[in-house]
């Protein structure tokens, strides 16, 4: 009986230091890139913390907020921005994620995520070396 | 300048569609940003976060109502997160834009195979 709750208190210590690296993990990438803590997040929650696809999703979403409110005022208040793209990329972004949140199911389909993922090594390798 | 509007508004939409169907929007609105309007990288780093607020806010906001979002565990991921945010722009802030454009590069192909890999077997799994 004390063997098992042993393990349990283990358990519980384990999960939270999984969720700790995953804190950590996607709130550097945040602060380093501006962006991308996401693409970590998300499947960390599914693989270490237990989470469903579907609300590793969601919740991933609000992970990312305050990490992007902190970095969001770190580089507003050092690097000069060009407030009327940031202004239209705001609206395009907002429509965008409707139509992106709206189709989820019919399209992110294998080749849309094949699409995509060559699209991010192209730049990846044009960032990296040119 | 309204063809340049349009055109900010375009590459938003883009991120937008790519970031609610959770493919991760930041990722991709970065390298539009520099690579076809050639913004610096920081600059385009600091448009993409804060670009991604209002958008976050519905999306939570739905993603709650739907009662998608989980609890557990969240409030060690944030807090831990906003420590090592502080670190990543510490470290971000230190370098030129050019390395760290080179890191951001470093990144996406990292992701990008990770992404690849996961679509190949997603259709072997359905």
């Amino acid at each position: 009986m004390k063997e098992k709750e042993n393990n349990k208190i283990i358990l519980e210590r384990k999960g939270k230091m999984e969720a700790v690296a995953t804190g950590i993990a996607s709130g550097f990438l945040n602060g380093l890139f501006g962006g991308g803590g996401g693409m970590i997040v998300v499947p960390m929650l599914s693989a270490f913390n237990g989470f469903q696809s579907k609300n590793a999703h969601a919740t991933a979403i609000l992970i990312m907020l305050p990490f992007c409110i902190l970095s969001g005022i770190f580089y507003a208040s050092t690097v000069t921005v060009n407030v009327t793209m940031l202004l239209c990329c705001m609206g395009g972004v907002v429509v965008g994620g409707v139509i992106g949140a709206l189709a989820l199911s019919k399209l992110a389909s294998k080749w849309i995520r094949i699409i995509f993922s060559l699209a991010m090594f192209a730049a990846g390798f044009r960032n990296l070396f040119f | 300048m309204a063809l340049k509007i349009i055109l900010y508004i375009v590459i938003g939409v883009i991120g937008g569609i790519l970031g609610g169907m959770g493919m991760g929007g930041g990722t991709l609105l970065i390298p539009l940003l520099t690579v076809i309007l050639g913004v610096f990288q920081k600059e385009a780093q600091a448009i993409n976060l804060l670009s991604f607020l209002p958008m976050s806010v519905i999306a939570i906001a739905l993603h709650y109502k739907n009662k998608l979002i989980k609890f557990d565990k969240i409030g060690f991921i944030i807090i831990s997160g906003l420590f090592s945010c502080c670190f990543g722009f510490f470290i971000a802030k230190n370098l030129s834009g050019d390395s760290l454009k080179r890191c951001f590069g470093a990144f996406l192909i990292i992701l990008s195979i990770v992404q690849f890999v996961g679509a190949i077997k997603s259709k072997k799994s359905k």
